[in-house]
């Protein structure tokens, strides 16, 4: 009973075949991707090495029972006057065969798996982690990232820098809802819960500005919700530290960048804080805010702002959670196409149709308040 | 004015007669509580919902075809992908398999109807309007937008603190889901219930426990799974109510509430879930390959007991869900050894198969072709799952673009081919008429095209780095061409379900009675008329083997005559 379409399987098979094939070749437009595979340390090559074995034991399986399976398809199709076969019922021994070797191989990928667990989970950090140390506090806003450095009093967002070689610790909070911190060059995820004080670890053996990504599900931005993790040299980190450290640069009298940070203190200080700009704006937004039971994000004694920390935006590479690159080469407040050429003009021209959702409420801004705030911002190194 | 024959010759005339209303055509589908008819009732829903449960996956593709795609908003992307994902599971998938159960259990066990006839109807009812109740959300635009996992805290109202900085959901979505869910789960706890009984008590004379056909076994396997899972979804659910509306802090974490209980509770219901969906269509196969390869199943005991294998270990594997939520190590290994564990008589239910298939005279009708199409999907989704057990490779693959590969190849790739199989195979049963069959293989072959151009690029999306439920992406990453292929393979699928429905309506109107037992079968649903009577079979048949219908057939070689079991 060979139907007229089922004679052209073996054309359908080969096309198949030939856009399977042409999507694995789409692994070289890989390169510009936030791959897994991609390593950039030990825990992401721990956890890419698993990727390479689960993938031959699972094609050695693969072509093993997709052989059998299109074998007996050619091999025992009916044929004109094909007698009815043997009515074979079972077989125990067979059954023990085929019971036995998933186990013996499901064992191998277990020990594997175990192996693994042990070498990049939160208890291997003590052991396997030798060298320098940093310690680092993320944490997860709608629909950006903040980080901390408790031993610097440095706070940033939306770019996370560590030195080459060196463990960085990396302390999980939210204070919202669920989200997850994921370096694919770097390291696996683990979730920031609130509630629960999550942490984890990585090393990044090569200098570079890797992708971070927030992966689980936290609302209408999370889509919205990227950073950079950026390795510096271990020179180049202790400069970065040290001008972290400094307060804002007051922008000379009268100038553009003077206006614009008038603009800041008029509509911007509710939310934001800048160091220096104001011997009353707080250093830091949500970091004492979250470790704090019940925590409460809107606490005004603590300083809690919901927005990110600005005092050196200028140096940072992303804008809210990297819906936009912070393009500061096309950012002349002189521009008369600002607001095309500029991405931080555009965010601060209409955030709410740059990123539908997000907290930020400002009035429309002219293009007058734009120049200087851009001027300002941009100005904060 | 009726006239009524009494007598030969003699004609009264009775004065006026209404019809009963449950006599009319309409009141009939209203107050059935036939087994067949409401198992088509189910399968014309749960195919509904399919339709609708595609529309919301072609507006997902749509959005991500290109990158920065403008044509749904964030809000409105949420609540589609968490509505496609709550349809296809509890509208299309549940309610396709309790129909087929129902319509083909009772007959497969040679009994006239269910148990309870009227809590099956009941069961049928209370599905429609969770149904219609959750799908009407959209139409106050307030669909369930929280994923169709509902994690709390991003499901909790504003009464758990949230606001600026902190958004949640203070809208009706998340009851919306709660009500229709917990409405779901009455239903299939009513099925399933029925099930039970109806397997254990109404089986023919000679139907042994170890003689029932496989599908049957495994809508058993499924009911017990339904009744010791849905409870953990219903009182998880109803404790996010209380949260939402009555100042409960089960989930509120600054008030000695946990975020990750929802998650223990959800999963605990969620992953026995995964096997609610599968193992009827692995049912399904292990009856459709015997006959298509003329054979009997393969290792029957095998088949049937790594089912319930299955159904035990699938409570034991929750958190392979969590792995990233920062459990202990120990856990963690816990957890992917049980997962582990769970492949290996998944294993030996593919062995079986291929070894029913094995030495058989294979005729290729369009039934065999979705089961055969099974088998080669079904596996992927179970290699693919595997890896999913290798903890540190899930940290980095968990939430990303693999675990939708993944569940698509399992859901799409197993239970819907499963459930294609199916009516190919029942529909000669269901109506007396057989589905075109070149239009059945046009059908295969698209759907097989097109599921695994939509998700196999998936793999390499989320190894790229692509996370899960994403409205929108940027355009310099990588991800553009392989989310493109993933679109154009979902036409191939909407072109697949558009031929199938052409050969329905086909079918009905031109189709020719193919007899009672067309693919010469094996097992009681055949023995009787296609579509059996209201009464099912005229004498209750006497088993005394797997294969009753076989028997029959053939005096001569019958089973029971060279096997015993």
């Amino acid at each position: 009973m060979r139907m007229p379409v089922f004679r052209g399987t073996k054309r359908w098979l080969t096309l198949v075949s030939c856009l399977l094939l042409s999507t694995i070749l789409f692994a070289a437009c890989g390169e510009n991707s936030p791959s897994i595979l991609n390593t950039a340390g030990p825990v992401a090559e721990n956890e890419s090495f698993l990727f390479w074995v689960v993938l031959y034991t699972s094609l050695f399986v693969f072509v093993g029972v997709e052989g059998a399976l299109i074998y007996s398809i050619v091999r025992f199709r009916e044929r004109p006057g094909m007698p009815n076969p043997r009515q074979l019922h079972g077989n125990t021994a067979l059954e023990i065969t085929w019971t036995v070797i998933p186990t013996a191989i499901l064992l191998f990928v277990l020990v594997v798996t175990i192996r693994g667990l042990l070498q990049v989970a939160p208890e291997a950090e003590p052991t396997l982690a030798q060298g320098p140390k940093i310690e680092v506090t993320a944490i997860g806003h709608q629909w950006w990232w903040e980080f901390h450095y408790k031993e610097w009093n440095i706070t940033t967002a939306d770019s996370m820098h560590v030195p080459v070689g060196t463990t960085v610790h990396v302390n999980l909070f939210s204070n919202n809802v669920i989200h997850s911190f994921w370096v694919p060059a770097l390291t696996g995820k683990t979730d920031l819960v609130p509630g629960h004080a999550n942490a984890k670890w990585f090393v990044a053996n090569k200098e570079g500005t890797y992708m971070g990504i927030c992966a689980e599900y936290c609302g209408t931005q999370h889509a919205n919700m990227r950073f950079d993790v950026v390795v510096d040299s271990q020179d180049a980190f202790k400069t970065w530290v040290s001008t972290q450290q400094q307060n804002a640069v007051t922008p000379a009298a009268g100038s553009l960048a003077d206006q614009g940070m008038q603009e800041f203190k008029n509509a911007c200080v509710s939310c934001h804080g800048i160091v220096g700009v104001d011997a009353t704006a707080p250093a830091n937004t949500a970091v004492d805010c979250v470790d704090s039971s019940p925590p409460n994000p809107n606490d005004t004694a603590k300083n809690c702002l919901i927005g990110p920390n600005l005092t050196h935006f200028g140096s940072r590479d992303l804008i809210a959670g990297g819906v936009l690159e912070n393009n500061k080469a096309q950012c002349d407040p002189n521009d008369p196409q600002l607001l095309e050429h500029c991405n931080l003009a555009k965010w601060l021209n209409d955030p709410q149709g740059v990123k539908p959702g997000n907290d930020m409420a400002i009035g429309q801004l002219n293009h007058d308040q734009i120049k200087g705030l851009v001027a300002y911002l941009e100005s904060l190194q | 004015m009726a006239t009524r024959t009494i007598g030969e010759n003699v004609t009264v005339t009775t004065g006026i007669r209404r019809k009963n209303f449950s006599e009319t055509y309409i009141g009939e589908w209203l107050t059935t509580t036939d087994h067949k008819q409401l198992g088509l009732m189910y399968i014309i829903t749960g195919f509904f919902f399919f339709l609708v449960g595609g529309m919301e996956a072609m507006l997902i593709r749509t959005q991500l075809a290109v990158p920065n795609g403008k044509v749904l908003d964030p809000e409105t992307y949420n609540q589609i992908f968490t509505m496609h994902g709550t349809t296809m599971i509890f509208l299309f998938v549940m309610p396709t398999l309790a129909g087929f159960g129902n319509y083909v259990v009772p007959l497969m066990l040679g009994a006239r109807d269910m148990a309870f006839p009227r809590m099956n109807a009941f069961g049928y009812w209370v599905l429609l309007f969770g149904g219609v109740f959750l799908q009407a959300s959209f139409i106050i635009g307030q669909a369930p937008d929280g994923g169709w996992f509902m994690y709390a805290p991003l499901s909790q109202m504003t009464a758990a603190g949230c606001g600026h900085g902190f958004q949640c959901t203070p809208h009706m979505n998340a009851d919306f889901w709660i009500l229709g869910t917990t409405l779901l789960g009455i239903s299939s706890i009513a099925g399933s219930l029925n099930f039970v009984v109806t397997i254990f008590k109404l089986r023919a004379p000679g139907m042994s426990i170890n003689r029932i056909p496989l599908f049957t076994w495994m809508i058993m396997v499924m009911s017990f799974l339904l009744l010791f899972a849905l409870p953990s979804l219903t009182v998880a659910s109803v404790m996010l109510l209380l949260d939402r509306h009555l100042g409960t802090h089960f989930y509120q974490y600054g008030n000695g509430g946990d975020p990750l209980l929802w998650q223990h509770l959800f999963w605990s219901f969620g992953h026995p879930e995964v096997y609610i969906l599968i193992l009827p269509a692995f049912g399904m196969i292990s009856e459709i390959l015997p006959v298509f390869s003329r054979k009997p199943i393969f290792g029957y005991t095998f088949v049937a007991w790594s089912g319930v294998a299955i159904g035990f270990l699938s409570f034991t594997v929750w958190a392979h869900h969590m792995f990233a939520v920062g459990l202990p190590s120990v856990a963690q290994a816990f957890f992917a050894t049980s997962t582990t564990l769970i492949a290996i008589p998944t294993a030996v239910k593919i062995f079986n198969w291929l070894a029913t298939i094995w030495g058989g005279k294979i005729r290729f009708a369009a039934p065999m072709l979705f089961a055969l199409g099974f088998i080669a999907m079904f596996l992927i989704g179970g290699l693919n799952g595997v890896a999913l057990a290798i903890v540190p490779f899930d940290y980095q693959v968990t939430d990303s673009y693999f675990v939708v590969a993944h569940i698509h190849y399992v859901l799409f790739g197993g239970t819907a081919l499963g459930i294609f199989a199916g009516i190919y195979y029942w529909f000669p049963k269901f109506t007396g008429y057989q589905l075109d069959e070149r239009l059945g293989q046009i059908h295969f072959w698209l759907t097989f095209i097109g599921l695994n151009l939509a998700f196999f690029p998936m793999h390499m999306l989320g190894i790229f780095g692509m996370p899960r439920r994403v409205y929108t992406y940027p355009d310099n990453l990588g991800w553009n061409e392989l989310n493109l292929l993933a679109s154009i393979g979902v036409i191939f699928i909407a072109l697949s379900v558009l031929v199938f429905l052409v050969n329905f309506v086909k079918t009905m109107k031109e189709g020719v009675k193919v007899g009672d037992d067309p693919w010469d079968a094996f097992t009681l649903e055949w023995d009787t008329t296609s579509p059996p009577k209201k009464y099912n079979f005229l004498e209750i048949p006497i088993v005394r083997s797997r294969r009753p219908f076989y028997d029959k057939k053939n005096p001569a070689i019958a089973d029971w005559k060279s096997v015993t079991h």
